[in-house]
Formats: C-alpha cells, sequence, structure tokens
C-alpha cells in the first residue's frame, strides 16, 4: 500500500466537511428565497447599518490588534529574557486561562467593569472617581484584548525564543550594543511571529458576537452580531449568508497582505 | 609577569566553572602580535570558552585579559578590537550577503563608498566576487563559512577568532578552506587565534599551538616540536597516532622498554625513573625476523593510499607501524626504531593518563 | 540599573498575568458565594458544589461536553495522523492543494464555518448531536495534522527504511518505528483539539439545533437570566482537574533538562 493513501479518509472529510459546506454557503449567498440567482445576499454588506456595523467592527479589530501588539511585544521580550528554567512553564502559563469557559470569563469583566462592579468599587475604596466604562466600546475593547492577548504573546515569544543565542551574540560581537542588536536582530527576525499573531487576534477580533453581546449591552453592533441576528432571529439565511462570504472574502484579502509564509508554525505555537 | 612588548593579547592566571565544574584552570597564555596560534584539544578541554573570554562573551570567574597592555577583562564584547568568526556561521538570516558583510560598518557609521568599498574587497578576499545580492540561506556551507570571515575581517580587528570554523565542512572543502585561511591570515596580516579538535588542521596552519585537556594547558609550541617533542603522553597520544609504553629509564641515553635495553638519545633523567616512551609509527621499521629489539607476528596489514599500516605483535603489545613495504600477514618480523626516533617523557602527574588507556 | 529594569520587567508581567487571570479569580470566588446575586458577596460555602451534582441539566451539559470533546479530539487524531503521514508523502503539488484545504477551517472566522456547516447539515441530517460532533471533528483536524507535521518532517525516514531493511512490514514499522517519533505531535495535537472543542460555542451554537447543549452554549443561553452559580462551581472544579494534570504533565515532560542549556552555552 502506497504512503499517500493514508490520507484518503482525511481528504474525504475535508471534501465532505469542508469544501461541501463552503460551496453551500456559496450557493446560499447567490440565491434568494426563490431559489434563483441574485446579488443581494452578498451586496446586503453596502446597506447602511451593515455598512456601520462593518466599518465599527474592522475599527475594533484593528484597534484591539495594535493594543495586543503594544502589550504582547514587551511581555514577550520580558519573558525571554528571564530564562525561566523552561520554555513550557512560560507557556503553562499564559494557556492556562483558557481552561476557564471563555463566556464565562467575558461575564467576569463584565461584572468587574459594571457600574457597580467590582473595578468601581476598588476604586472607590481609593476614593476616586467611578468609571463608567460598562456598555461602551471601551469595556468591549478591553474584553477582546483580554481574550486574544494570548494569542499574540504566544507567537511572539516563540518567534524571539527561536532566535540564535549565537546570532546575538555575532552582533554584539560586531560591534552592536544593546540597542543595536534589538533593532536590527531580535526585531526583525520576531517580525513572521507577529504576522501569525496577527492573524489570530485580528480574524476573530472582526468577526466576533459574543463579546459584543456581552460587554457592548446589546447596543455595540459587530458584523458578527448582524450575521448571528439574521440566522437565529430574523430567520434570513441567504442574507446571512450573503453576509458571511462578503466578511470571508473581505478576512482573505486581509490575510493575504499579512501573512505569505506557511502556516504551519502556527498549529505549534500554542504548544 | 611582565608585558612582552611583541605581544598582543595576554590571559593571566584566568578560572572559569560552569556549573560547578572547573573549565578553565589557572590558565595563563600570551599571544604575539600576527601569529597563528590554534587552541587544541578534545572537546571540554576549555578551548572554546578561551575563546569566549577573548571574544568577551563569558567573564572568567578570576583571572585578567590583557589587549596591548590594556585590562579588558570587563570590556563589552561589542567594543573590543575582536572578531569572531563562529562554528555555526551565524549570518543573520534575514540579511543578505552585502547588508551582512556592512553590519559591523553602519554601526560604526562609515561612508557609504566606504562601506561599498570595503565590501568588494572582502568578497574578493574571499573568492565570492559578484554574490553581493545573494540570500545567505541559499549559500552553501563552504560559501557561507566564507562570508562570515569577510563579514568579520572588513572591521580590521587587531584579532580575528575562529571558533572551530571548518568543522561542519566536509573533508576535502576542509582541506581547501585551510589554505585559503593560510593565503588570507597573510594578506589580512591580522593576528589569528583558532580554535580546533582537528590535530592536522592545527599541525597544518598554525604558528604555534596551545594544546589544552580538562582546563590546563599541556603543550604550547611550533607544530613540529609539539609533534616531535611531546611533553607528556597526552600530547603524544593527541596529535597523531602513537606506539606509547611504559618504560624505565636505566642511565642516559639507555631506555628499557618490555625487559630489553634500548638505546636512545635522552638525557637528565633520574636514575630507573619509570617514564612514557613515544616511538611515531613512522618511525618503527619493519626488519627481517632476528634483527631489531623486538621479534611479533604480523596480525594486519591496511593499505592507506601513500603507505601501509602494519600491525605486529609482539612482547604483549601492539605495535603501529606505517611503511611503504608490506610484509604478509601472519609473517614474523623484527621491529627496530633509531635511537633519535624515540621520545621519552616523564609520566603526567594529573589524571591524564587515564586519557590513553583508551 | 540592572536591578531597577529587573524590577521593572517583574511588574510589568505581573500586571499582564494579573490581567489575564483577575477574571478567573472573580469566578472562583463567586463559586464560594453564598449569594443567588452575583454583585453582593454572602459569606463562604460550599453549597453550589453541593447542589452541582443534583443539577441534572448542568450534569448533562457536562457529559454532551465531554463526550464532544473526547469523541471529536480522538476521531480528529486518527483521520488527522494518517492524513499528515499520507499527506507527507504527496508530490509538491498535491501536498499544497491538500494543505491549503488543511488551513481553511483555521484560518476562516469561527462563525462562517459554523454558519457553512449548518447550511450543509441541514441538508443532509437532522441537526443534534451527530451535527455537532461531526463539527467538531472538522476543526480540530487541522489541527492534529498541524501538530503533527512538524514532528514528521524532522523525523530521520531513513530510519524507517533501516526497519524496512531489517525485515519489519510497513505496519510493524510505522507502529514501532515512526509512532514512536511522532508520538509527542500526536499527543499534543490530541490534547489542542480537545482543548478546542471545549472551548467552543460559535461552531457548536450553530451547528446543534434544539434539545442539545454544551456548556458553552448553556451559560450563553443563561446569560440574560443570570447564571447558575453552580455553573462557578462546575467551571472551578474543571479549572483546578486541569491546572493539577498541567502541572504534573509540565514537571514530568522537563524533568533533567534544565542544565543541557547551559553546558552546550559553554563549550
Amino acid at each position: 500500500m502506497k504512503r499517500k493513501y493514508l490520507a484518503t479518509p482525511y481528504i474525504i472529510w475535508v471534501i465532505g466537511f469542508t469544501l461541501l459546506p463552503l460551496i453551500t454557503i456559496g450557493v446560499s449567498a447567490f440565491t434568494g428565497d426563490d431559489g434563483a440567482f441574485t446579488w443581494d445576499g452578498v451586496l446586503a454588506i453596502a446597506e447602511p447599518i451593515n455598512r456601520q456595523a462593518l466599518l465599527f467592527s474592522l475599527a475594533i479589530a484593528f484597534g484591539c490588534t495594535m493594543i495586543c501588539i503594544l502589550l504582547a511585544y514587551p511581555a514577550a521580550l520580558f519573558l525571554k529574557s528571564f530564562r525561566f528554567k523552561r520554555k513550557g512553564f512560560t507557556i503553562f502559563l499564559l494557556v492556562l486561562p483558557m481552561w476557564m469557559n471563555f463566556i464565562l470569563r467575558i461575564l467576569a469583566w463584565q461584572m468587574i467593569l459594571s457600574k457597580n462592579g467590582i473595578l468601581n468599587f476598588i476604586l472607590g475604596r481609593f476614593g476616586a472617581a467611578p468609571l463608567a466604562v460598562s456598555n461602551t466600546w471601551i469595556s468591549l475593547m478591553i474584553g477582546m484584548v483580554y481574550d486574544f492577548l494570548p494569542y499574540m504573546i504566544l507567537p511572539i515569544f516563540n518567534a524571539i525564543s527561536d532566535i540564535d543565542e549565537d546570532l546575538i551574540e555575532a552582533a554584539r560581537d560586531l560591534g552592536a550594543g544593546s540597542g543595536a542588536v534589538f533593532c536590527k536582530v531580535i526585531f526583525p527576525l520576531s517580525v513572521p511571529g507577529m504576522l501569525s499573531g496577527i492573524v489570530m487576534v485580528f480574524v476573530p477580533a472582526m468577526t466576533s458576537f459574543v463579546i459584543a453581546d456581552i460587554l457592548g449591552g446589546g447596543k455595540l453592533q459587530l458584523i458578527g452580531n448582524i450575521i448571528e441576528q439574521e440566522f437565529m432571529k430574523s430567520m434570513n439565511w441567504h442574507l446571512g449568508a450573503g453576509l458571511s462570504i462578503s466578511l470571508m472574502i473581505l478576512v482573505l484579502i486581509g490575510l493575504a497582505f499579512t501573512m505569505r509564509g506557511d502556516m504551519e508554525e502556527r498549529g505549534t505555537a500554542l504548544w | 609577569m611582565e608585558t612582552n612588548e611583541k605581544d598582543i593579547l595576554e590571559l593571566r592566571n584566568i578560572t572559569k566553572s560552569f556549573d560547578g565544574k572547573k573549565v578553565l584552570d589557572d590558565l595563563s597564555l600570551s599571544i604575539g602580535r600576527n601569529e597563528f596560534i590554534t587552541l587544541l584539544g578534545p572537546s571540554g578541554c576549555g578551548k572554546s570558552t578561551t575563546l569566549r573570554i577573548i571574544g568577551g562573551f563569558v567573564r572568567p570567574d578570576a583571572g585578567s585579559v590583557f589587549f596591548e597592555g590594556k585590562d579588558i577583562t570587563n570590556l563589552a564584547s561589542e567594543k573590543r578590537n575582536v572578531n569572531t568568526v563562529f562554528q555555526k556561521y551565524s549570518l543573520f538570516p534575514h540579511m543578505n550577503v552585502e547588508e551582512n558583510i556592512a553590519f559591523g560598518l553602519k554601526l560604526k557609521k562609515k561612508s557609504k563608498a566606504y562601506i561599498q568599498d570595503k565590501i568588494k574587497y572582502a568578497l574578493k578576499l574571499v573568492n565570492l566576487e559578484g554574490y553581493e545580492k545573494r540570500n545567505t540561506t541559499a549559500l552553501s556551507g563552504g560559501q557561507q563559512q566564507r562570508i562570515a570571515i569577510a563579514r568579520a575581517i572588513v572591521n580590521e580587528p587587531e584579532i580575528l577568532l575562529l571558533d572551530e570554523p571548518l568543522g561542519a565542512l566536509d573533508l576535502k572543502l576542509r582541506h581547501d578552506m585551510q589554505q585559503e585561511l593560510i593565503r588570507i591570515k597573510k594578506e589580512v596580516g591580522i593576528t589569528f587565534i583558532y580554535v580546533t579538535h582537528d590535530q592536522e588542521e592545527a599541525l597544518t596552519m598554525s604558528d604555534k599551538i596551545v594544546v589544552m585537556n580538562k582546563g590546563i594547558i599541556q603543550q604550547m609550541g611550533t607544530s613540529k616540536s609539539i609533534y616531535d617533542e611531546p611533553q607528556n603522553a597526552f600530547v603524544a597520544d593527541f596529535i597523531g597516532e602513537s606506539n606509547i609504553i611504559g618504560g624505565i629509564m636505566l642511565q642516559d641515553r639507555v631506555v628499557e622498554i618490555l625487559g630489553v635495553k634500548i638505546p636512545c638519545v635522552d638525557e637528565g633523567f633520574a636514575e630507573r625513573e619509570a617514564v612514557d616512551v613515544v616511538i611515531r609509527p613512522e618511525d618503527l621499521e619493519i626488519k627481517p625476523e632476528g634483527e631489531g629489539f623486538f621479534t611479533g607476528q604480523v596480525t594486519s596489514v591496511l593499505f592507506k593510499g601513500a603507505y601501509y599500516e602494519i600491525k605486529v605483535y609482539a612482547e604483549g603489545y601492539e605495535w603501529v607501524s606505517q611503511s611503504v613495504s608490506a610484509p604478509e600477514v601472519g609473517a614474523r618480523v623484527g621491529l627496530y626504531v633509531a635511537p633519535d626516533n624515540i621520545q621519552i617523557m616523564h609520566k603526567p602527574k594529573s589524571e591524564d593518563a587515564e586519557m590513553i588507556k583508551e | 540599573m540592572v536591578r531597577l529594569k529587573n524590577a521593572f520587567m517583574k511588574c510589568y508581567l505581573a500586571l499582564i498575568l494579573l490581567f489575564l487571570y483577575a477574571p478567573i479569580f472573580v469566578l472562583v470566588v463567586l463559586s464560594f458565594n453564598d449569594s443567588r446575586s452575583r454583585v453582593t458577596w454572602g459569606g463562604f460555602t460550599l453549597r453550589w458544589y453541593g447542589e452541582l451534582f443534583s443539577n441534572r441539566q448542568i450534569l448533562e451539559a457536562l457529559r454532551t461536553t465531554l463526550l464532544l470533546g473526547l469523541g471529536s479530539a480522538a476521531a480528529a487524531t486518527v483521520i488527522g495522523t494518517l492524513g499528515a503521514v499520507g499527506i507527507q508523502a504527496m508530490r509538491r503539488r498535491g501536498y499544497q492543494i491538500v494543505m491549503s484545504l488543511t488551513n481553511i477551517p483555521i484560518l476562516n472566522a469561527d462563525i462562517v464555518t459554523g454558519i457553512a456547516l449548518m447550511l450543509w447539515f441541514v441538508r443532509l441530517m437532522p441537526l443534534g448531536f451527530g451535527s455537532v460532533l461531526a463539527a467538531h471533528i472538522t476543526f480540530n483536524i487541522p489541527y492534529v495534522i498541524l501538530s503533527v507535521m512538524p514532528k514528521l518532517k524532522s523525523l530521520n525516514l531513513s530510519i524507517y527504511e533501516a526497519a524496512r531493511d531489517l525485515g519489519a512490514g510497513s505496519v510493524y514499522a510505522f507502529f514501532h518505528i515512526v509512532l514512536p517519533q511522532i508520538g509527542s505531535g500526536i499527543l499534543a495535537g490530541f490534547f489542542m483539539a480537545l482543548t478546542m472543542s471545549m472551548d467552543d460555542f460559535v461552531i457548536t451554537y450553530f451547528t446543534k439545533g434544539a434539545g442539545v447543549n454544551t456548556l458553552s452554549t448553556m451559560i450563553y443561553g443563561e446569560i440574560r437570566k443570570g447564571i447558575k452559580p453552580e455553573m462557578y462551581a462546575l467551571s472551578t472544579l474543571l479549572f483546578a482537574v486541569i491546572f493539577v494534570i498541567l502541572l504534573v504533565f509540565n514537571a514530568l515532560s522537563g524533568r533533567g533538562k534544565n542544565t543541557d542549556d547551559v553546558i552546550e552555552r559553554s563549550r
């Protein structure tokens, strides 16, 4: 038996449960309730309310990605410089929170940030004025950054850890001080990690609806919320499929720009 | 200890331990200007650590490093006028050949024209003209090593440190690169400190060899003196294959080996001192049975290209001889050695004796 | 100066960890709170841990979640490992096509994957446990493949050939020679799949249909009504179990590795 035939069950699975569903959603997006071809589904993205949600999602996802980079980069750098006995421990610390149900964790943030919540209670103790962030884009942003930060730290940390110590010595040998070592060696070599972090943060941030549901108080509409409502509340499947396809295409275009390398490192980035 | 005018670098009483394991033990060493000096020894002997201390990557626990008479023990490596060629080349993977070579010069804020000139010169020096825009990861091991040399040389260091630079190359390429390095050394005329565990490489290239073991310098000298007059059994065994046998010095110029009195040229040993006797295989001559000092049986004959390697079992010891003619296996032969080809050494004091027992 | 820098780095990391662990701390505290309200502290109690085991709904959701997690991870591990071994033997073209397909569920937004599967499933079968299981297997397989593939790539093929040369059949050689070498990748893939499955909400939400609930979808359904305190207790328990497992796993897998690095560098 040839070795490549071992992949047969997988190929069948991919066709049956990845390719065909995508074709289905594509077909659904380009047909109406009567089954005839129409552009209405995919063009619905241009309607004011959808467009607004899309732009808001873009802005939030962009902001969230930037904040994640700014917070994660120093964290990854510092984690590396402490040289814990083993890399595993660092990753362990970052992955562990994911084992608490994520909706519950977001709900916990709601409790922390709400008007009578824990944060304001603590602020009150110090005599500071309470913050009114609950149900605003700020609390939404905090929730998103919270949820996605580990996905930014891990690949950057991995990229920095993988830099051969010899390269840093070589740079110092050639006259580079700490600053130059960072700018000319460490940072450029960590860019691939950062790119995969961007992908891992931007896509989910762009398309999530649960976090906005909980921390936006139902007032903040991301494109994900709109799609979810089309399916689960309005039962407008063709429209929902159309919006999904538009979103998917947008995300794919974005991805094509961010990353040209292979994705194989991503799978192992978490461990 | 006085610093010699001629010396460019001096290590004084360097001690270094890792995890409680002593790697260098009170090591002192002077290196002359424009010398090609090789630190030679088995892995773990401390040669690389010595180099890393000179490069500034490792701080010694005790002792000092002097560069042109100035103490640089605590000077950061980027501030030393010393450059290193690393074993694994360590070229920056995100830069092309040109950017790699320009790295140090850009940091020194040299002019564009100067940098371009230097790149051209360096690439010519290492025989890789026209490779400026190549991607470093696409180069062969030998080419990468040449770039690594070019990258170090352009900074005009006073000393070039080479940490087993040819270790990853195959035999043929290695021999070519040895010749290249000797040529480059001649052209740039700076001090080379070279680390290797390959005795042949050391003998071919160096002006001076420092044989190290267990963090201690075993012997220092020219290739010839190290090969011809090893000072102890460790050096003798490490530098080339040898017959090393225990003997007793009966008087000046007479040594007893395996019960046979043999004339030699060594003097000044204590009477009846136990010594190690070294006879190089090429000095052990095969004679017809009955001639020579020992008689034995040929156990194997191997054709080695330029010569035969002959093993002879005599007096309970397996002797190795090299000869251009081969006796038959099983033949009985005599073994002879000329007096001036016998090297007598004091027994080593440390546990190094363990090393030669295989 | 160096100490100041160290102190700064430690403070920064402590703040990041505080940020990551704050909600977990809140949830753990709530599981011991003797009050149905989530804003007031009513004293310490273990009541919810007791009541948890008589709450049929929660236990049912836990059963579904675990069944789904273990089942989909196991299926994905088998299909994915065989797939990875097969894909690696493919020619360049086929390899690239299959690997691009493999990346789709990972790169695609969960919501799109969920909806695509839902639209497809409603044509095939009634939505229920089966459809969710199929969905979970689908998004789990890529993680297994991506964990196993690097191990396969670094695997020295000549040892497989050596085994064949010494008379081992291909099946024997696979189980005795290849499998032990890629075992850590397979294990990592399995745990990753398990994690992803148990943490998933979006895809489950779209593919589950009525009547099936995992812990995630159950919690989501209760957001408006208020979460039952038993749920905090269960989550805390699950978290504690995982914490201990990972801690033991970490301690075991890393024993004796600490000093290698230092020695390597000193040479």
